[in-house]
């Protein structure tokens, strides 16, 4: 008998501190089960010049970041300060302007700063599928052999940068022998 | 719902304001009854990973859209259900199904069911067996009976069986 | 001022609220009729307080006060006066208002119709309910005041949700929270008994009918929640097993069950221990819908706006609801007796049954609610329960629950002869197979679930039938006298409430297997058809509401030629919501089928994209949840209940001393 009136105070003790997990559980943490896997292909027109095609290949080479962008999406704005400190520091920046007008993103860019190295123009949100984007801004972190090793769904922040993403490229790029990095940024300045 | 009604998604996770409107776009052609049916299911059972508990078929949010022209544009190259699901969450994870697959950890989840009405089963039977033999029994003491006894003379002729 | 004036009034209520949950006890503890009194004006004067604050929250949105935080968020000044109303409720803080405010109505009717229970019992009652009240209303002072100020405030406010600016929304959260709430009278009711050790038949009887009515605003709620989210979403969807609606069905299903064993525990005086468990379990469940309403934990997602301490309190609040009630429950329970034997073939037996299948299937929603929840906490990963996985769940359980519901009032209690109750049902049985075995070729193809859920709602409605009939008894009495006794409101009330459920089984049979959706492009002067009905667009045109502007299309809807009706679906643009189009759809109801229009983009070349919808059998639906909700009604409203209590407060006061009774255990 006492035991049959002890389950129900344990299990009811099991649920509360489960809901009290829940409670401390990070909200922004969605999944991203890409982390680990290669880049996936995209063919999308440059922004700049749509004659241009960019291809998933454009990003990869060394370790870089990708980041999902939009002129209407605010917070990117907000974050762009960052991005072009990285940029600014030697972190090559590549982008998906995502679901945007070519105009609009173009005329933004020229009257404020360009982080980006690359910008694939992504206007009905196709790659963006095949990234896995849930929204904008998103930023992955590339290895140089073009394998997703983080992903960030919502803004950077400073103390996400010096917490989490340049000590990851800092890894990521010891990784990568020095030579063999000189060597593909020469042949990816060669041809350009 | 209504409680369902009142939760406003991020704002920073949707582009244009709030995409509230119900998700009616172009009507779709597909080349059989076949693919209409699948592509019918199957935005019925992703979600749409940015709404409030929404699938890609009610949710107007972009995103959703996106992910129905691709569940549409691979239904017409000829790829199978399973297969436009796999994609999908290797993309966006097991978040992304509304019908979760049935795999280590949700192995309880699926099990619990059944689990559970077996349970209820043997306390039914418990129960009644325990039961059986105080058929005779009365139901109330005494002093019970008594006082239901004077209960029972508020009401009306008609006794309950 | 006046705000400050509301937030005064909330914090009165409070004070005596506190003193609610004091002195009574301390009363009915030390036999002194004037603390174990004061109850009775305590919980008057909170509710008086507490009506006070709610006219004041009113009066602010109606007079437009925008240096109140709360209505500069949910209302602004071109919003039609009633829904600057509703409004009050149209938030977290506001609705938090009004479940407080209905909370102290429950315990005003309950100290005003309850004069006839025994002092200790009642005081008892009102101070569980007083502790209550305080948990909630020092939630939302502390942690959701409506009344908070911003200064200088905005010359005008954000205007509330326009999904919310709907006739519904006047109707389905007072419905809903009024069922919550009385979920609290009948946790009261069970805690009072363990406290004063009173578990006697007569306990059941006081408790009933308040539980009877707890049950049928939280169906009414529910359904009206339901009727609201299927015209009002445009798409024709009432249920979606989502989180927050299955934070509403979980406690009504356990109060269901609650109802049934309520039955036995009065009638037969057994499942005394289960009966108070399931009203513990009950306002526990409300109160965890609660918190994962208000906390964000679940649809954690959407964590973003809402704020960590007050899902803290909430789940403080939990704690505090199930340890104390447990604690209680496992002191007093064990001493209370098992009541009358039964055999397997009894209504005992089968009302055990009943709570076996509705405690399965609430503690299987349960799981599949909190399942990713957990799952996410634990980081084994993170996983989607949806509608798929309900479903695939759900129906089987509810299955059997059918064939019972049916069986149940037809087999006597105690001790019933198999062979003689299968000798007097086998015709209906017979006929239950056939007619719902027939039923769904009127509608075109045959599928083996929907022809069984439908036999088993014929069952349940022909077994009804039969019980009534076998009730009136034989032509040899006065027809008067036969209807006197047949008519008695509880029995009625059963059978109707079983009859609706019968309805809604009915249209959920229906609609899963039947319904049509055809999305089209239509330009005017276009027709396009679905399910046996021609669809034409006449014309498109630009209309203006209160606080809206909208295009509405005029489509014309016939039948082999005849028209059948006239539909115009709208697309609305609020004006403090512009970059939020909603669809309004448009709906032609009949008893056997709704058509259902929404209205959707516009195209290029003057078209417009549109949704069109034949639903079979929905309004069965709606009838089916009044039926339910009648019943209900019908069956708190039985004279019975009434006089027994004003008798046992004649004839049998407590025992003087306060001390608890005990009542003998075998």
């Amino acid at each position: 008998m006492k035991l049959r009136l002890l389950i129900p105070l344990v299990a009811t003790a099991a649920l509360l501190g489960l809901l009290f997990l829940g409670l401390g559980q990070n909200s922004r943490d969605l999944p991203s089960p890409l982390v680990g896997k290669p880049a996936p292909p995209f063919a999308l027109e440059a922004l700049e010049d749509a004659e241009v095609i960019l291809t998933e290949q454009d990003f990869i080479g060394e370790v870089a970041l990708v980041n999902v962008w939009a002129t209407w999406c605010s917070t990117c704005r907000s974050e762009k300060p960052l991005l072009m400190e990285l940029a600014r520091g030697g972190i090559p920046i590549h982008a998906f302007n995502y679901r945007d007008e070519r105009d609009a993103a173009l005329r933004y860019l020229s009257v404020s700063d360009n982080p980006y190295r690359t910008i694939a123009y992504d206007p009905v949100g196709d790659a963006g599928i095949d990234w896995g984007v849930y929204a904008t801004p998103e930023t992955y972190v590339l290895d140089a052999e073009g394998v997703i090793r983080y992903k960030r769904i919502g803004p950077l922040t400073r103390q996400l940068l010096l917490d989490e993403v340049l000590p990851l490229i800092e890894r990521l790029r010891a990784e990568t022998p020095r030579a063999e990095r000189r060597a593909r940024q020469a042949k990816r300045i060669a041809p350009s | 719902m209504m409680s369902r009604l009142l939760i406003l998604p991020l704002a920073w996770l949707l582009p244009t304001g709030l995409a509230m409107a119900l998700a009616i776009g172009q009507p779709l052609e597909f080349s059989s009854e076949a693919q209409r049916r699948q592509y019918d299911s199957l935005v019925r059972e992703l979600r749409c990973t940015v709404c409030q508990s929404e699938t890609i078929h009610e949710s107007n949010a972009e995103l959703a859209a996106d992910m129905r022209r691709r569940v549409y544009d691979m239904t017409l190259a000829g790829h199978d259900a399973d297969a436009i699901v796999d994609f999908m969450v290797q993309r966006y994870g097991d978040y992304v199904r509304y019908r979760p697959p049935l795999q280590a950890n949700t192995l309880l989840l699926w099990a619990s069911p059944a689990l559970l009405l077996l349970g209820g089963g043997v306390v039914w039977w418990r129960v009644v067996a325990g039961r059986r033999g105080g058929v005779g029994r009365a139901e109330f003491t005494a002093a019970e009976r008594a006082m239901l006894d004077r209960l029972r003379q508020g009401e009306d002729a008609g006794r309950p069986q | 001022m006046v705000a400050e004036l509301g937030n005064f009034a909330l914090v009165l209520a409070l004070c005596l609220a506190l003193a609610q949950s004091v002195l009574p006890l301390l009363g009915a503890r030390l036999g002194d009729a004037r603390l174990m009194r004061s109850a009775r004006s305590l919980a008057a004067g909170q509710f008086v307080f507490l009506s006070l604050s709610l006219a004041v929250l009113a009066w602010a949105f109606v007079a437009g006060d925008f240096t109140v935080r709360y209505v500069a968020g949910h209302s602004s000044l071109e919003q039609p006066l009633i829904y600057r109303l509703t409004a009050v409720w149209g938030g977290h803080e506001g609705s938090l208002l009004l479940w407080v405010f209905l909370l102290g109505a429950w315990g005003a009717a309950v100290a005003g119709f309850s004069q006839s229970l025994p002092r200790e019992m009642l005081a008892r009652v009102l101070a569980v309910l007083g502790m209550v009240g305080v948990g909630f209303i020092a939630f939302t002072l502390f942690t959701s005041n409506p009344f908070e100020r911003i200064v200088p405030g905005p010359g005008e406010g954000r205007g509330m949700n326009p999904l919310l600016q709907d006739p519904g929304m006047i109707l389905h959260p007072p419905l809903l929270y009024m069922g919550y709430v009385g979920t609290a009278v009948v946790f009261a009711f069970a805690m009072a008994a363990l406290l004063g050790g009173r578990l006697d038949p007569a306990w059941a009887r006081w408790s009933r009918p308040w539980t009877t009515l707890a049950w049928v605003f939280l169906t009414l709620g529910i359904a009206v929640g339901a009727w609201w989210a299927y015209y009002e979403l445009g798409w024709g969807g009432w249920w979606f097993w989502d989180p927050v609606e299955n934070a509403s069905f979980l406690p009504w299903l356990t109060a269901t069950a609650l109802l049934h064993s309520l039955a036995v525990t009065e009638k037969r005086g057994g499942f005394k221990v289960w009966t108070l468990l399931l009203a513990i379990v009950t306002f526990a469940l409300t109160v965890l819908g609660a918190f994962i309403v208000r906390s964000g934990v679940i649809t954690s997602v959407h964590a973003f706006a809402t704020d960590p301490e007050r899902g803290v309190f909430l789940l403080g609040l939990l704690t505090l609801t199930l340890f104390g009630s447990l604690t209680v429950y496992a002191w007093r329970a064990p001493r209370v007796g098992l009541g009358g034997g039964f055999a397997w073939c009894s209504r005992e037996s089968l009302l055990l049954a009943n709570n076996v299948l509705l405690t399965v299937a609430c503690v299987a929603v349960f799981i599949g609610t909190l399942y990713p929840l957990a799952l996410d906490a634990l980081g084994l990963g993170k996983i989607s329960v949806g509608p798929p996985y309900f479903d695939a769940v759900f129906a089987p359980l509810m299955l059997p629950l059918l064939l019972l519901v049916g069986l149940g009032p037809a087999v006597a209690w105690k001790q019933a002869n198999p062979g003689e109750a299968f000798r007097q049902l086998r015709w209906v049985l017979l006929i239950s197979v056939v007619a719902g075995g027939l039923w769904p070729l009127s509608l075109g193809a045959w599928h083996p679930l929907t022809a069984l859920s439908l036999m088993l709602a014929c069952w349940i409605v022909l077994t009804a039938l039969l019980d009534i009939r076998k009730r009136l008894g034989s032509a040899r009495q006065p027809l008067v006298a036969r209807l006197r006794k047949a008519m008695r409101p509880s029995f009625l009330g059963m059978h109707l409430a079983h009859g609706g459920l019968a309805l809604v089984v009915v249209a959920i049979a229906m609609v899963n297997t039947y319904e049509v959706e055809r999305d089209v492009r239509l330009a005017p002067g276009q027709s396009a058809s679905a399910a046996g009905y021609d669809f034409t667009l006449q014309r498109m045109e630009r209309i203006r509401g209160p606080n809206w502007e909208a295009d509405q299309a005029v489509v014309e809807v016939a039948r082999e030629g005849r028209p059948v009706a006239r539909l115009t679906p709208q697309r609305r643009y609020y004006d403090t919501h512009a970059e939020m189009p909603m669809n309004q759809a448009s709906l032609d109801r009949a008893p056997t089928r709704d058509v259902y229009v929404s209205l959707g983009e516009r195209l290029d070349g003057g078209a417009w994209s549109f949704r069109l919808y034949y639903k079979p059998y929905m309004a069965w639906m709606w009838c089916g949840g009044l039926l339910l909700a009648l019943g209900g009604l019908l069956a708190a409203g039985d004279k019975r209940y009434r006089l027994a209590a004003s008798r046992a407060a004649r004839l049998m006061p407590g025992p003087a001393t306060g001390q608890p009774r005990e009542v003998a255990s075998r």
